[in-house]
C-alpha cells in the first residue's frame, strides 16, 4: 500500500519536485551559502586566531572597517580604479577588433564561415593559462617578437631614444594586451550571433535609397547590433575586471588589480574581513548592473 | 561594397594572426634544443622526453582527468535537471531565486567564487567536522557547482527550441511524467546534454583559480602544476606540454565537429524521410 502511494506521489508531483529541488538545493548549499558566509565575514574583525576572524566578545559584532577601507585606503581604491580602467580599455579594444571580425564572418561564404568560426572557438577550448603563457614567451625581453619590435622602434625613432628591448612584461599594457587576447572570442561570438540574424535586404534598401556604405553601417547595421555589443561587452568586462591569473603572471606588482588584492589579503595577509569586503564591493559593482540589465532585457522581451 | 569587404577580410586576417601567432611560436619553441626560451639552439624533442618521464606531470594530469570526469558527470545530471525544470515549469515557488542562482555563477569573478568556497569549507570543517581536509572531494564539489550552470544554460536553450507537442502527445498516450522525460525529452535534447558534458569537462580541466583555493596538500591538478611553474618564468618543457594540450584539443574539436555535423545531417534526413512517409 505504502509503495503504491509512493509511486502515486512520484508520478503526480514527486518527479517534478525532485527535478527542481536537487539542483536548487545544491546551488543553495554550495553557491549561495558560501556567498552568505563571505558577506558575514566582511563585517567581522581580524584576529590572530584560527580561523583569523571574530564576531562579538571583545570585538564589535558588526565591524564595517573593511568597507570603509575599500574607499578610504588609497591602495584598495587605486586597485579598483586600475581594474576598472584596464578592463574597460580591454573591452573597447575587443570591440574594435572583434566587431569587424564578426561582420567579416557574416560576409564570407558558408563553408569558410564554419571553418573560421571553429578557429575562433578553438583557442577558447585550449587552456586559458597556456594562452597567457604564450604571450609571456612573446613579450619577454629576448624573444624574437620583442627583438623585432625593438629593431622596428630603433629604426623609426632618433638614435637617442633607442632601446635595448621593449619593456612589455610586468606592465598594465601587458595585462590589457593579454586580456584582449584571451577574451576576444567572448566578444566575437555574441556579436556574430546578433549580426548574422540581420536582414541583408535592409542594407540593400538603404544603399538603393542613396546611403553610402559607411552610412548604411552607422544607420542600419550598428543600431541593430547593440544587444550583441552589450552582451559581448559584459562577457569581456566582468571577468576581466576580476581577473587574477593575468595580472599575477604579466602584471605590474606595484599597481595590482583588485582580483590580486583580494587573493593577497586572503592568503598572504590573512585579513579575511578585508578580502570579503572587497569581494562584496566588487560583486556589487560588477554583477549589479549585469543583473539589472538582464532583468530589463527579459521584461522588454516579455512585453513584445 | 567591394571596398568594405577588403577592410573586413584584412581585419579577419589580422585577428587570426593575433590568435594563432603566439600559439605557433610556443609550438615552434617546444622543439628548441636550447634551455633558454629565447635562443634557437636547433631541433630537439628532448623536452617531450623529459615531460613524459616526469612523474609529477603524469600524476597531476591523471588527477585533473579524474576530477574533470566526475565533476562533468554530476554537473551534467544536475545541470540538465535544472535546465529542464526552468524550461518546463514556468511557475513554482522560488523560481526567481532559482534562475538567479543559475545565472550568478556565470558572471561571478572566479576569485570571489574561489574565496567563498574556501571559507565555506573551512567553516564547515569547524561546524560539522566535514571536510576533514581539502583535496579531491572539495575541488570536485566546487567544480560541479560552477560548471553545472553552463550545462543548464545549454540545455535550457535547447529545451526552449524543442517542440512541446511531442511531450504532450506522449502524456496523452498514457506515459507517466518521468517516462515522458526518459523516452521523449532526454533523447530529443541529448546532443545538448553531450555538449554540456563536454563543456563542463573542459571547464573543470582548465580551472586554476577556484582549484587553487579549494585544493589541499597533495592534490595538485595539472593547471595548478603549470601555474606554479609558469609563475617562475618561461620554460621549454611547459612549451612541450602546451603543444601537446593544444594539439589534443584541436584534434578533439575537429572530430567532435565532424561527428556532430554528421549526426545533425542524419537527423535532418530522418526527419525528412519521416515527413515524406507520413505525407
Amino acid at each position: 500500500m505504502d509503495r503504491k502511494r509512493l509511486a502515486l506521489w512520484f508520478d503526480r508531483k514527486g518527479w517534478s519536485d525532485i527535478l527542481i529541488l536537487a539542483p536548487y538545493v545544491w546551488l543553495l548549499l554550495f553557491f549561495l551559502l558560501p556567498f552568505i558566509i563571505v558577506v558575514g565575514m566582511s563585517v567581522g574583525t581580524k584576529t590572530p586566531t584560527a580561523p583569523p576572524i571574530s564576531f562579538g566578545g571583545d570585538y564589535p559584532l558588526i565591524n564595517l572597517q573593511g568597507y570603509v577601507r575599500t574607499v578610504a585606503d588609497s591602495l584598495y581604491f587605486r586597485a579598483f580604479i586600475t581594474s576598472l580602467v584596464s578592463a574597460g580599455i580591454a573591452t573597447v579594444l575587443c570591440l574594435l577588433i572583434g566587431y569587424p571580425m564578426a561582420l567579416g564572418l557574416t560576409r564570407v561564404s558558408r563553408s569558410w564561415r564554419n571553418i573560421l568560426l571553429m578557429l575562433v572557438i578553438l583557442p577558447f577550448w585550449t587552456s586559458f593559462l597556456l594562452r597567457v603563457y604564450a604571450w609571456m614567451g612573446l613579450m619577454g625581453k629576448s624573444s624574437w617578437f620583442n627583438a623585432g619590435l625593438t629593431s622596428l622602434w630603433n629604426d623609426i625613432v632618433p638614435a637617442s631614444w633607442a632601446v635595448e628591448f621593449v619593456p612589455m612584461m610586468h606592465s598594465n599594457f601587458a595585462v590589457v594586451l593579454v586580456m584582449v587576447y584571451t577574451y576576444l572570442p567572448f566578444m566575437i561570438l555574441p556579436l556574430y550571433a546578433s549580426l548574422e540574424r540581420l536582414d541583408p535586404t535592409l542594407d540593400e534598401a538603404a544603399l538603393d535609397l542613396g546611403s553610402k556604405p559607411w552610412q548604411v553601417f552607422l544607420d542600419v547595421t550598428l543600431p541593430q547590433s547593440i544587444p550583441g555589443i552589450i552582451a559581448g561587452g559584459m562577457l569581456v568586462f566582468i571577468p576581466a575586471a576580476g581577473e587574477l591569473v593575468i595580472p599575477t603572471l604579466v602584471g605590474d606588482a606595484s599597481s595590482p588589480m583588485i582580483g590580486r588584492v583580494i587573493s593577497d589579503q586572503f592568503s598572504a595577509a590573512r585579513d579575511w574581513p578585508m578580502a570579503s569586503a572587497i569581494a562584496v564591493v566588487l560583486l556589487v559593482l560588477m554583477v549589479g548592473p549585469a543583473v539589472l540589465y538582464s532583468h530589463f532585457q527579459a521584461k522588454a522581451e516579455g512585453s513584445k | 561594397m567591394k571596398r568594405r569587404h577588403t577592410f573586413l577580410v584584412s581585419m579577419l586576417a589580422f585577428g587570426f594572426a593575433f590568435f594563432y601567432i603566439p600559439i605557433l611560436s610556443m609550438i615552434v619553441y617546444s622543439f628548441n634544443e636550447s634551455r633558454l626560451a629565447s635562443v634557437w639552439g636547433g631541433f630537439s624533442t628532448k623536452w617531450y622526453v623529459s615531460l613524459f618521464s616526469n612523474k609529477q606531470v603524469i600524476d597531476a594530469l591523471m588527477l585533473s582527468l579524474e576530477i574533470a570526469f566526475v565533476s562533468a558527470c554530476v554537473a551534467t545530471i544536475l545541470g540538465t535537471m535544472a535546465g529542464i525544470a526552468l524550461a518546463r515549469f514556468t511557475k513554482f515557488r522560488g523560481r526567481l531565486l532559482f534562475s538567479g542562482l543559475v545565472t550568478a555563477p556565470l558572471i561571478m569573478p572566479e576569485v570571489i567564487t574561489g574565496i567563498s568556497s574556501l571559507m565555506f569549507f573551512i567553516m564547515m570543517a569547524q561546524w560539522i567536522g566535514w571536510p576533514e581536509q581539502r583535496g579531491f572531494s572539495t575541488v570536485t564539489l566546487s567544480h560541479i557547482t560552477f560548471s553545472m550552470v553552463f550545462v543548464t544554460t545549454i540545455v535550457q536553450a535547447r529545451m526552449l527550441q524543442s517542440d512541446r507537442a511531442i511531450e504532450e502527445a506522449a502524456m496523452d498516450l498514457g506515459s507517466k511524467p518521468w517516462e515522458v522525460m526518459r523516452d521523449v525529452t532526454v533523447p530529443v535534447i541529448f546532443p545538448a546534454i553531450m555538449s554540456g558534458w563536454l563543456l563542463a569537462f573542459t571547464i573543470s580541466l582548465d580551472d586554476v583559480v577556484i582549484t587553487s583555493f579549494t585544493t589541499g596538500p597533495g592534490s595538485t591538478t595539472l593547471p595548478l602544476l603549470i601555474w606554479s611553474k609558469v609563475k617562475l618564468g618561461v620554460t621549454p618543457d611547459i612549451n612541450a606540454l602546451a603543444t601537446l594540450m593544444v594539439s589534443t584539443v584541436a584534434v578533439g574539436v575537429a572530430i567532435a565537429g565532424v561527428v556532430m555535423n554528421r549526426a545533425e545531417r542524419r537527423r535532418q534526413l530522418d526527419e525528412q524521410m519521416a515527413f515524406r512517409a507520413n505525407g
